[in-house]
């Protein structure tokens, strides 16, 4: 068998088999739907992504604190009194109201 | 005559310049301008889908893809070049996608052709020039011969022997560089030589 004539006589055969050009009804309306579809959700993925971006940065900022407050080279008088400079500092401005004349 | 040229011309321009409209309007968030670009490219895109996909619903699928990708990507469209020639780059690729997706079982023997099938082929051996290439039969085995083929292969038989396209031309519609698709065309023709021979030794042998 002469395979390069079979092989030019397949390829005539698919050159003379042209596909067709026909759309299914209303294919453009499907299609604008499905758009229609997307887009509300493409509004929303905006806040998402915003709203893990500050997730994740505060998850970030609490490690670094928490990082920070283990490693920190602790002074005597700084580690024992942390609790108290924290409610001092938090109490501060009722203090100083106390104390006003 | 020369009045009927320069209202074709005048006419064109028109559309031309709508459809530009069109594509401003939907980048500016108006996507039901979408819809009459979709009206009037979809029967290219669904010739082409159907050079590559057997099943109807999987040519719908690919049309549906071409259209949600175009949506996506038309700001990349610069106007340039006219939309149908970018539209058809996605449409190619978005075929080559869905090739390479869709990549079915290539090693099956030729054992279950079909009776017309035989026929054609026994007709050719007989007598080359009695089996017309019109026959539904050799329309068929092409289509057996194409599924067999790999992706690349199958695009650029598709391209450069069935639609009869440049070297230059696939290069544009496939992102590939020249040297490349000369290539792949070579390794196709080869690859295309190799199941032919193989449908008629399983015929044959």
């Amino acid at each position: 068998m002469n395979i390069a004539e079979l092989k030019k006589k397949l390829i005539a055969a698919a050159r003379a088999n042209v596909p067709g050009d026909q759309v299914p009804y209303a294919f453009e309306k499907r299609v604008s739907a499905l758009l229609a579809a997307r887009v509300a959700p493409q509004n929303l993925d905006g806040w998402v992504r915003g709203l893990w971006r500050a997730a994740v940065s505060c998850v970030a900022i609490a490690l670094l604190c928490g990082a920070w407050s283990l490693f920190m080279p602790v002074t005597t008088t700084s580690a024992t009194d942390l609790s108290q400079d924290f409610e001092n500092t938090l109490l501060a401005s009722v203090d100083q109201g106390d104390q006003a004349p | 005559m020369a009045l009927a040229a320069e209202k074709g011309l005048a006419d064109s321009r028109v559309m031309e310049r709508t459809e530009t409209e069109l594509i401003a309007a939907v980048l500016k968030g108006d996507s039901a301008s979408f819809e009459p670009l979709v009206q009037k490219y979809s029967p290219r895109v669904f010739a082409t889908a159907r050079r590559y996909a057997r099943r109807e619903s999987e040519v719908e699928d690919i049309a549906q893809e071409v259209w949600l990708k175009a949506f996506d990507k038309l700001k990349s469209f610069r106007g340039a070049a006219p939309f149908e020639h970018w539209l058809m780059r996605l449409t190619v690729r978005t075929c080559y996608d869905f090739l390479r997706g869709h990549q079915r079982n290539r090693e099956s023997s030729f054992s279950d052709l079909s009776e017309p099938e035989s026929d054609w082929l026994e007709r050719f051996v007989s007598a080359p020039e009695a089996a017309s290439e019109n026959a539904d039969a050799a329309k068929m085995l092409i289509g057996r011969v194409l599924e067999r083929l790999t992706p690349p292969a199958r695009l650029v038989i598709t391209l450069l022997e069935i639609e009869d396209r440049s070297v230059k031309e696939i290069s544009k519609l496939t992102g590939w560089s020249v040297p490349l698709v000369k290539v792949r065309a070579f390794r196709a023709r080869a690859e295309m030589r190799k199941i032919v021979s193989k449908m008629a030794k399983d015929k044959y042998l």
